[in-house]
């Protein structure tokens, strides 16, 4: 990107606005954030990076005052304080930008920025009139040409965040935090976006970036905060670091040995993917799987990954391209097509989209087969429960009867039902999004286990996966997804945390060819 | 909490500023489609009259209208209330209950205190709402359970607390004759030939409508309605200004039961059973959004004012008074089919205005 000369970051000497110190936060058995800590100076842009789930939002959450810490402190002016609620923090002067807007679309865009701080006149009656005037004049110093009075409803991504900044800007706000910002912005928007960080900083205000891109990091930021696993990894400056350092602080873990996939002759092309474009979400997307393949998609979250199995599964439409199972074509936006031609989706959310989850074990387990099951249009239980009975067995369900509902099982167990459900299937692919999100070591490599014997009997394995180590350990190859484009292709002998990294980063893109 | 720091961020660099403006053409909107559907109840509210005069003239009769009127003073309280708790995303299905309960503690009160001034028969009246919109309020603000099912619930609690009170205070019905005379004259009395009751709705409308739209705490309570998780963000106290809303909604379902009992002055336990789903229906009719988040209390109005005009002018087209549900469930459809309408045409005009605002 081409920018003015930026004014010459300042080293990091102003006053300390805001601190964390030693934050923990637990959501449930999950520790989110383990001693984490942060600092912000007065007129600092500091950036926040770390993998996915690496804490950041839980720590933009915090600041925001939606969660409380379970131990450590906030520190305001050197104070101790309590970020009750979000009122709370806004009274501090702390403005958050998250990302994905949160506007209210029957309002106003005047209304939407002012909320509960609209202009008033005398007897505490709104000032109209004020009103859209200091929402003009926002719009005016930020360049863009929004109607102050045009309901939220229907505004573009971008504007939506132009909405956000404004509420920011808008009550003089001493800490901006803005969580990647800048995903859903085209390179005029970002400049506009940094021209106002820019002038917030230059004005004496701290700046909290979080982005996955690098040259915007460095661009805007005068230090840099890694984060890895909820805790705090390192805080530089800007000018000390290189990308390449930073990748690996964010990264920094050993690739352990726990996802051992069987080496497997690949055999015959199975699932092909051509041009798949949606408009606005992922294009020209095009990969083949082999049988006996194991094929993960990487990326950062957001990149579109998700979007692209559901696409390919029918779930979702899509505007060009083609997916063919076995040499054949299949219709677009047509599940029921896709499972007849032996495509499996375990989809991303298993508690919502997976599995219903007032249903028992056995009726879950066996969803996908109610007609194959079915006698004269009658659903037989006994058959129901014999293959329940069969797939939990050969997949290790702990249950402690199969007519328990499915909720009363931990995270673990419940992914294996939903496996059940989709391998009774008899598939020729398997699509996995996010095979072990929120799942115990224990059974984590249990269901690796499984899913490399299924790639070995001669399944075509689709993984989704935003933990690197599962991706490294799992795939035959690596395909990388940077906003909505396949960028790289990477082979298992050539794929590491390094490799992946920068090309879902948007580093390593110019050297590979598309 | 000490003073921003950034009173006066620098001006943004030159070649950054705004492109040219879209100017004022769509000026307040939101406010027009508002009242372009309020003129679309309106319109059908004047056609049904027509033709109903045409039919038959007397329609238009001075007393013709002021039992009109009076009718839907009763409907119009309750749906200004009801309007208040839909715009959150809730709704408060147990009014007629609280209606009849206020109802028939005003009567009772009236009866073992005949002198009582009459401002604090209305006030007591109130009260009870307020205390039963209280319950409502405090069990969806902080039990998190959805207000469909919560008032669903009091829906039948209140009904039940009204007979066992009837039947263990052994005065099943109050009667016209039990009532202080200077109380039953409030349901005849007349300002400049306008039945008073209905004066009374129309200022209880004024006043909310205006706090609704003048207030912060009005417009928090659409913010709530439009995108309950985004109001939480942005600080909106949710569950105060909810609480709010049902108690001042049981406060008016309170008032509406005093003015039935002024009306009606015949009381028992059964007053304004399945008044609820028709307050719905005149919000509905009159645009507010079922879902939250927006809708005006004047529309709200004149729903509650078209749901009973055509309850009245059915008959005098020589319709059995059988076909007014039919009506009332058409009008809802057709309500619906507007707003959808409307809305489509606003997507469509906003889209074009993008178009021209994107470089």
């Amino acid at each position: 990107m081409d920018h003015a000369p930026a004014p010459a970051a300042p080293p990091a000497t102003g006053q300390v606005v805001l601190a964390l110190e030693d934050v923990g936060k637990s959501f449930g058995a999950v520790a989110a954030l383990r001693g984490a800590q942060l600092e912000l100076r007065a007129g600092e842009a500091h950036a926040l990076v770390g993998e996915n789930g690496a804490g950041k939002s839980t720590l933009v959450k915090i600041l925001a005052g939606v969660h409380g810490p379970d131990t450590g402190r906030v520190l305001l002016d050197g104070q101790p304080v309590t970020l009750a609620d979000p009122a709370a923090a806004r009274a501090a002067g702390i403005a958050v930008i998250y990302q994905e807007p949160t506007l209210f679309p029957d309002l106003s865009v005047a209304e939407n920025i002012f909320m509960g701080r609209q202009p008033l006149l005398s007897g505490r009656r709104i000032d109209r009139r004020g009103l859209a005037e200091r929402c003009r004049a926002l719009f005016e110093r930020l360049g863009v040409a929004l109607d102050p009075d045009r309901p939220a409803r229907g505004l573009s991504i971008a504007d939506q965040q132009m909405v956000e900044i404004a509420k920011a800007l808008s009550f003089d706000a001493r800490v901006l935090v803005m969580d990647e910002p800048t995903a859903a912005l085209s390179g005029v928007e970002v400049e506009r976006l940094f021209a106002v960080a820019r002038s917030l900083r230059a004005s004496g205000a701290a700046v909290l970036f979080i982005s996955h891109r690098f040259d915007e990091v460095f661009d805007l930021c005068d230090r840099i905060t890694v984060m890895r696993d909820g805790q705090w990894v390192s805080t530089d400056l800007a000018r000390d670091l290189t990308v390449d350092q930073v990748v690996r602080r964010m990264v920094g873990r050993e690739v352990s040995s726990l996802f051992p996939k069987t080496d497997v002759e690949p055999g015959e092309v199975v699932l092909e993917v051509r041009g798949l474009t949606r408009r606005g979400v992922f294009s020209d997307v095009s990969f083949d799987v082999r049988a006996g393949e194991i094929v993960a998609l990487a990326g950062l979250v957001g990149a579109g990954r998700s979007e692209i199995v559901r696409a390919v599964f029918g779930i979702d439409p899509y505007d060009a391209g083609s997916v063919r199972v076995s040499g054949k074509a299949l219709r677009k936006g047509d599940p029921a097509a896709a499972m007849a031609a032996g495509i499996a989706l375990v989809p991303e959310d298993r508690r919502q989209q997976g599995l219903v989850m007032e249903l028992s074990v056995e009726r879950n387990a066996t969803l996908t087969r109610r007609w194959k099951l079915a006698r004269g249009g009658l659903l037989s239980s006994r058959a129901e429960r014999a293959s329940a009975a069969e797939w939990s067995k050969r997949l290790q369900v702990k249950a402690g009867r199969l007519s328990d509902p499915v909720s009363t099982l931990s995270g673990g167990n419940q992914q294996k039902v939903v496996l059940a459900k989709w391998l009774s299937t008899e598939p020729t692919v398997l699509i996995v999004d996010e095979p072990t999100r929120g799942i115990d070591v224990g059974t984590k490599s249990e269901v690796h286990r499984l899913m490399s014997q299924l790639a070995a009997e001669g399944l075509a394995v689709v993984m989704v996966s935003s933990e690197l180590p599962e991706v490294l350990g799992m795939a035959d190859r690596v395909l990388v997804v940077s906003e909505g484009r396949l960028v790289d292709d990477i082979p298992r002998a050539r794929a590491d945390e390094d490799s992946v990294m920068l090309a879902a980063t948007g580093q390593a893109a110019a050297g590979v060819s598309r | 909490m000490s003073a921003p720091l950034t009173k006066t961020p620098a001006p943004l660099p030159e070649e950054l500023a705004a492109p040219e403006r879209t100017g004022r053409r769509g000026a307040a909107l939101v406010q027009r489609l508002v009242v372009a559907r309020e003129l679309g109840i309106l319109a059908a509210l004047v056609l049904l009259v027509v033709v109903t005069v045409i039919a038959n003239p007397r329609f238009l009769s001075g007393q013709n209208v002021r039992d009109l009127l009076l009718s839907a003073a009763i409907l119009t309280v309750l749906a200004a209330g009801q309007t208040m708790v839909i715009i959150t995303r809730n709704v408060d299905l147990s009014v007629g209950s609280v209606l009849g309960l206020s109802a028939y503690a005003t009567g009772t009160l009236l009866v073992v205190a005949p002198d009582l001034p009459l401002v604090v028969a209305v006030l007591a009246g109130m009260a009870v709402g307020a205390a039963c919109g209280l319950i409502n309020g405090a069990i969806v603000a902080t039990a998190g359970v959805p207000s469909l099912v919560v008032t669903l619930g009091t829906l039948y609690a209140f009904r039940g607390l009204d007979s066992l009170w009837a039947s263990s205070a052994d005065r099943l019905q109050i009667n016209a004759a039990d009532l202080p005379s200077g109380f039953k004259s409030l349901g005849t009395a007349r300002l400049l030939g306008v039945p008073v009751l209905f004066l009374v709705a129309v200022v209880v409308v004024v006043v909310v409508g205006y706090y609704l739209r003048t207030f912060r705490s009005g417009r928090e309570l659409y913010g709530i309605g439009s995108a309950p998780e985004a109001a939480r963000l942005s600080g909106i106290p949710v569950g105060k200004r909810v609480l709010t809303a049902f108690v001042v909604n049981g406060a008016l379902a309170g008032l509406a039961g005093v003015l039935y009992a002024a009306r009606f002055q015949t009381l028992d336990t059964t007053a304004g059973t399945g008044q609820e789903l028709f307050v719905v229906a005149a919000c509905v009719v009159g645009g507010v959004a079922i879902f939250g988040g927006s809708g005006s209390v004047y529309g709200a109005a004149l729903g509650a004012l078209l749901l009973t005009t055509i309850g009245t002018a059915l008959p005098q087209l020589g319709l059995d008074p059988f076909w007014r549900d039919a009506a009332v469930g058409a009008l809802i459809l057709a309500a619906i089919a507007l707003d959808r309408a409307l809305q489509l045409r606003l997507a469509a005009r906003l889209r074009g205005r993008n178009a021209r605002s994107d470089r």
